[in-house]
């Protein structure tokens, strides 16, 4: 079963015909992914790579079917292209795009609300349900089918930390990155409650940042309602204090959201901390052990 | 990107958000012709640089005379203002702003910032002005009083009068509060901004209500659409590194340790600085190849982190996902040949093209220590720091 998406997910890309999508979903059908199709304005009806291009969202869900979106719009039409799939009532949403603008992010927020919608990221790497069905920029071949469910706001630390996985032979059931942006679709909350309903599932890496409140707020929802143990990476310790974040951003999260109190608070909620960022794979085989 | 305060008020008027009369100088001469032009008694100085706190460190002065102007605004140009934000080497003012004086009967704070929690944008208040605002939000966090603005909505009268009654405004003063609110939002929607700050926002005896000072940084994100905010940078106030490698789409940042770091992704990044410091070692800089990262850009890498003396080994630590291991090792030995690399470097490499990019390594004839896993990495490049002394 896994979380999110399975074999049974049909994808399109959004921004098909560019470098980058062309490139990444080539990947992910070698991967196994079922790419029904793509959109790129003013390339309707054409094929590209062996994939029907449509002109709007809306045209290639009612031909494909499809109930996954895949974005890799540049950033500055990025949002415009995620509000078109909302339209379309597109269940998921993944968008890899980096460097969209926080207001263009703050609006496709609102109209998430009371959508048929989920978004995933952006600025993320995607998800992947090891062995089935892979959407997003990771390479495949580090993943193995498992257990172990991985959320992330980090790209290439999520690799490093499923690559550990992979190397002691505990495999994954779903990775998620949430993506670094400081509004995103998906937050920890959403994936753990997943996680926690999902079968397959037996245990979550939960690797967070500093800045925000995203973490701690995890780990008091994790004390409440997660019966499956949970480890916890937070990378950013010895990050230089206010280069991310001004003033008035420390404020409004009332909080102090420096690595050490993320740590401590994820601690106190009955969170396994790995201090060590080299440390994920060695907790998780013994959390899994108990 | 953050802009000067004589900038951010210069914006602020487009939105009929009020501001004092002022003008900039570069000289003392042109400070009193500045004055000379606002007329009245009373003027103040200030030192146009990119930190808070400017009126501790001396950078702003009282005038009651055209001779006081003149002689404060000597004394300002050209010092390296020091204060709790310019760290203890200061930044040299290039810079002033003369004001025209103005009756305070009162000093609040006002603030505009994404509150992340809601992915809303939200404005704060609160009646304790003029002081340390994140101060006031740890010991007395009621005294900050919040309103969320709904994108499809914008900014209501309703959470005009919230705001206005929480500060006790009455009469004319709070129907002009509710505008300089109004204004203030949707300035900082229309140029994008990331926080838009007012500290203090002050009443005068004669019943008005403006900004006294403006604190105004902009989302980078969105500068492409906004050239006219982009023309405001001021190069001067950032450091040569950190520009040089924004240039090549690295994200570089100075740290005061002596291991470089070269890494692809930004919490890969954190995390390798993280494990140095476990490992017992001081991180130079952060630096993020990013995504998208060539040969080019590798070479680059390595001259900004080469240009910090400090430096005894750098650890080169990539996690290959779009980023090919073949073509970073490339761009390693290139650099290295090129550069002439005195200083140890260990190279870890995982990920997409990972045995290829080994080989290049091993076959290039250069001391490369490589590293296993990342723990591995670490003590490598801490030991080659220490060895190297």
């Amino acid at each position: 079963m896994a979380i999110l998406i399975n074999r049974n997910t049909r994808l399109i890309t959004i921004g098909l015909t560019g470098k980058q999508g062309t490139f990444h979903t080539l990947q992910s059908r070698d991967y196994g992914t079922n790419v029904v199709g793509g959109v790129t304005p003013g390339k309707g009806g054409s094929i590209h790579e062996g994939i029907p291009v449509f002109n709007t969202v809306y045209e290639a869900v009612k031909e494909t079917k499809a109930n996954a979106a895949m974005i890799f719009v540049p950033p500055a039409f990025a949002a415009d292209s995620i509000l078109e799939c909302i339209d379309a009532d597109m269940p998921l949403i993944i968008a890899i795009t980096e460097g969209i603008p926080v207001m263009d992010m703050v609006r496709v927020k609102s109209a998430l609300q009371g959508s048929k919608s989920r978004l995933i990221g952006p600025n993320c790497p995607g998800v992947i349900t090891p062995g089935e069905c892979k959407i997003g920029i990771m390479p495949g071949h580090i993943h193995m089918p498992g257990r172990v469910g991985v959320i992330s706001r980090s790209g290439t630390l999520t690799y490093e930390a499923v690559y550990q996985l992979t190397q002691r032979e505990i495999g994954q059931s779903t990775c998620v990155g949430i993506g670094g942006d400081p509004v995103n679709g998906t937050n920890f909350i959403d994936c753990l409650a997943m996680f926690e309903k999902d079968a397959d599932t037996d245990a979550v890496i939960m690797i967070g940042e500093i800045g925000g409140t995203a973490e701690t707020e995890a780990a008091r929802w994790i004390k409440k309602h997660m019966t499956k143990p949970v480890v916890s990476f937070i990378a950013g310790a010895a990050a230089p204090v206010g280069k991310r974040m001004g003033h008035a951003g420390a404020i409004i999260s009332g909080a102090d959201d420096s690595a050490e109190a993320k740590f401590r608070i994820l601690q106190e909620c009955g969170v396994t901390i790995a201090r060590s960022p080299a440390e994920l794979g060695q907790k998780i085989a013994e959390v899994l052990k108990k | 990107m953050n802009v000067h305060e004589y900038q951010a008020k210069d914006l602020m008027r487009q939105f009929n958000i009020a501001v004092l009369k002022g003008g900039v100088a570069d000289t003392p001469a042109q400070a009193v012709e500045v004055a000379k032009i606002l007329g009245g008694k009373i003027w103040v100085v200030k030192a146009q640089i990119h930190a808070g706190g400017r009126g501790k460190g001396g950078g702003v002065k009282l005038a009651r005379s055209l001779e006081e102007v003149e002689t404060h605004a000597k004394a300002i140009l050209g010092m390296q203002l020091v204060t709790h934000q310019t760290g203890p080497e200061g930044k040299i003012v290039l810079k002033v702003l003369v004001e025209e004086g103005c009756d305070i009967d009162h000093e609040y704070y006002c603030g505009i910032v994404l509150d992340r929690t809601v992915g809303k944008v939200a404005m704060m208040v609160s009646t304790e002005g003029g002081m340390e605002i994140e101060k006031v939000a740890h010991d007395h966090p009621e005294k900050i009083i919040k309103a969320h603005i709904d994108p499809a909505t914008g900014f209501t009268p309703a959470l005009g009068r919230k705001l206005g009654y929480a500060l006790g405004l009455k009469g004319d003063t709070l129907k002009k509060a509710q505008s300089f609110f109004e204004g203030l939002y949707k300035m900082y929607v229309e140029k994008d901004c990331s926080i838009a700050e007012i500290n203090p926002l002050v009443t005068t005896k004669g019943g008005d209500i403006l900004a006294l000072d403006g604190k105004l940084n902009f989302d980078d994100n969105a500068l492409f659409r906004h050239p006219e905010i982009e023309a405001m940078r001021d190069v001067t106030e950032e450091s040569a590194q950190e520009l040089e490698a924004s240039k090549f789409g690295l994200s570089y940042i100075s740290l005061d340790g002596n291991i470089g770091c070269l890494v692809n992704g930004a919490g890969l990044a954190m995390a390798t600085l993280d494990i140095l410091k476990l490992a017992g070692g001081t991180p130079a800089n952060f630096l993020d190849v990013g995504g998208g990262a060539t040969k080019e850009t590798v070479q680059k890498a390595f001259s900004i982190i080469l240009q910090d003396k400090n430096v005894k080994a750098i650890l080169v630590n990539i996690f290959g996902g779009i980023m090919k291991c073949d073509i970073i090792a490339n761009g390693v030995v290139d650099a290295a040949k090129e550069l002439q690399l005195k200083v140890p470097l260990v190279v870890r490499l995982e990920g997409t093209n990972v045995a290829l990019g080994k080989k290049i390594l091993a076959e290039s004839g250069l001391k490369i220590t490589p590293a296993g896993d990342l723990a591995d990495a670490a003590q490598k490049a801490v030991a080659a720091a220490k060895g190297a002394k």
